[in-house]
């Protein structure tokens, strides 16, 4: 099958199984999205699926026909830049995840998209409800709160 | 996880060969295939049927494609105009991503956490009939309290759901006898002596859409979660409630509670025990005790009694 990813079109074979995180992984050679859980439990493998960020673990590959795909190897947005000057990482293995689900975060952000904070402004209340389907083993969270504020521009 | 052969739905009708399954988003679906819990020989994706719009109904209300996913329908205006409730359920449910994937129809038919069924190798009624329940005498901390049966004591795990019981919503089906409409509330079952049963549906039933009856008291609507941490965890307990009150008066009420039993739990004895009473914290706790007189909690879960109860009076004094 064919898989656009961060804009270069890939021809793969697959067993049917394969999802996207392992597609990724173990045949485009793509090593940015992480394994964590592999059960949607921890955000480790969150990519942009048409923008959107999902959990690339629990989404069969054989299911993306006409989609596009961003990994953190395709991102390229201010809020990197901010969890460098933060410190909003301490082993990184999540920061792939946190970034790429930071990056579609703010983007439904700016659509108007509640959350169950109820916030009218990005507050940092509301970007921890918003990114707490991204877990950090190290704990860095205080420090990628402002991370992601200042890219929100707040 | 075991092999299977994909193929996306033709059209609406429904229908499905033996041994194939309906995969939408796949948030709950693929979990439990690489738990090895679920075993499709074939599975038919419907989330290319054209079902993920969002339409107002000729008579009022709304009526919500069973593709559309949760994140869209939780920031829906007219759903947060509306009928509140149901977006604070959907926002109050899984995280962002999750929500980017998961359907209306999914969200539903998502099959309980109990811990015993999400592993394969342990016995089960709801897994394998006749296995035995162990969380009956094991971990049973955030399972029922109403309605069990002693083959399976499992809630079912849905937040939206909750919203949907409170709200009289209808559920559209269609498959190889043709179509049929059926309340939120029938759509689950209690587990009686058949917990491999979640739901009224038939082999091939399709799920085409959710029906939102207009509900003017729904735009004073709420709902409130409790769990084990403040956000991406599943309830211990969760209450939606809608009120209407004048002059102090309880006109009208909605309530129903989610984490407390094998289905959403609309709680008509407590509606009925409101109606007409004054709108005080005596009587919506008094409400609460008219649904819980029936609760048979396990050895460790009583404290969810307490806790709808303390819920529900919350819940309305916060809307009255
Ligand atoms: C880590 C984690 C945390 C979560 N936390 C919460 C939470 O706090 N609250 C909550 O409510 N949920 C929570 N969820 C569950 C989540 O909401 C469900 O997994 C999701 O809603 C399922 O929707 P789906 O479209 O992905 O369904 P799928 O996984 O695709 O399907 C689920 C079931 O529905 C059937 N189905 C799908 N569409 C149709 C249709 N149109 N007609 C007939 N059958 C159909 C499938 O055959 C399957 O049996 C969580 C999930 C995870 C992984
Ligand atoms: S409560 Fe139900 S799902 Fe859980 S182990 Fe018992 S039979 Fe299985
Ligand atoms: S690896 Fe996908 S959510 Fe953990
Ligand atoms: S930086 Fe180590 S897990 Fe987040």
């Amino acid at each position: 099958m064919d898989l656009v990813v961060n804009g270069t079109e890939h021809s793969v074979e697959l067993d049917p199984r394969t999802t996207l995180l392992d597609a990724l992984r173990d045949h485009l050679g793509l090593t940015g999205a992480k394994k964590g859980c592999d059960h949607g439990q921890c955000g480790a493998c969150t990519v942009l699926l048409d923008g959107r960020r999902v959990n690339s673990c629990l989404i069969l590959t054989v299911t993306l026909s006409e989609s596009e795909i961003t990994t953190i190897e395709g991102v390229d947005h201010p809020v990197q830049e901010k969890f460098l000057e933060h410190d909003g990482f301490q082993c990184g293995y999540c920061t792939p995840g946190q970034i790429c689900s930071a990056v579609g975060m703010l983007d439904e952000a700016a659509k108007g998209w509640p959350s169950a904070v109820g916030d009218p402004e990005l507050t940092d209340a509301e970007i921890r409800e918003r990114m707490s389907g991204n877990l950090c083993r190290c704990g860095a969270y205080p420090n990628m709160v402002p991370a992601i504020r200042e890219a929100a521009g707040r | 996880m075991k092999t299977f052969t994909y193929r996306t739905a033709d059209d609406v009708s429904g229908g499905l060969e033996p041994g194939a399954t309906f995969l939408a988003g796949g948030t709950n679906l693929v979990d439990l295939m690489k738990l090895g819990v679920a075993t499709p020989d074939v599975l038919v994706d419907v989330t290319r049927l054209g079902l993920d719009q969002i339409g107002d109904l000729p008579g009022g209300g709304l009526r919500i494609g069973a593709g559309v996913r949760n994140s869209d329908l939780a920031a829906d205006h007219r759903v947060r105009r509306d009928y509140p409730v149901l977006s604070q359920a959907l926002l109050a449910g899984a995280s962002g991503q999750l929500r980017n994937m998961a359907t209306t129809a999914g969200n539903l038919l998502q099959r309980t956490r109990c811990r015993y069924f999400m592993d394969a190798t342990m016995p089960c009624n709801k897994h394998a009939p006749g296995s035995g329940c162990p969380a009956r005498e094991g971990d049973h901390r955030n399972l029922a309290i109403l309605g069990a049966s002693p083959s399976c004591v499992a809630t079912h795990p849905s937040d939206m759901a909750v919203a949907l019981a409170a709200l009289d919503a209808e559920v559209r089906i269609s498959g190889p006898a043709g179509e049929r409409t059926v309340p939120v509330t029938e759509l689950h079952r209690l587990p009686g002596d058949a917990p491999e049963r979640d739901t009224v549906l038939e082999h091939g039933e399709l799920i085409t859409a959710v029906d939102l009856p207009p509900l003017d008291l729904a735009a004073r609507s709420a709902y409130r979660k409790v769990r084990d941490r403040a956000s991406y965890a599943f309830a211990v307990g969760s209450v939606a409630a809608a009120l209407q009150v004048t002059d102090g008066t309880v006109r009208d009420v909605r309530l129903a509670f989610g984490a407390v039993a094998h289905k959403p739990w609309r709680a008509h004895r407590a509606e009925e025990a409101l109606r007409g009473r004054p709108a005080t914290r005596e009587s919506f706790r008094a409400a609460a005790d008219a649904e819980l007189a029936a609760a048979e909690p396990l050895r460790d879960n009583a404290f969810k009694v307490t806790l709808i109860r303390n819920l529900v009076g919350s819940v309305l004094e916060g809307l009255s």
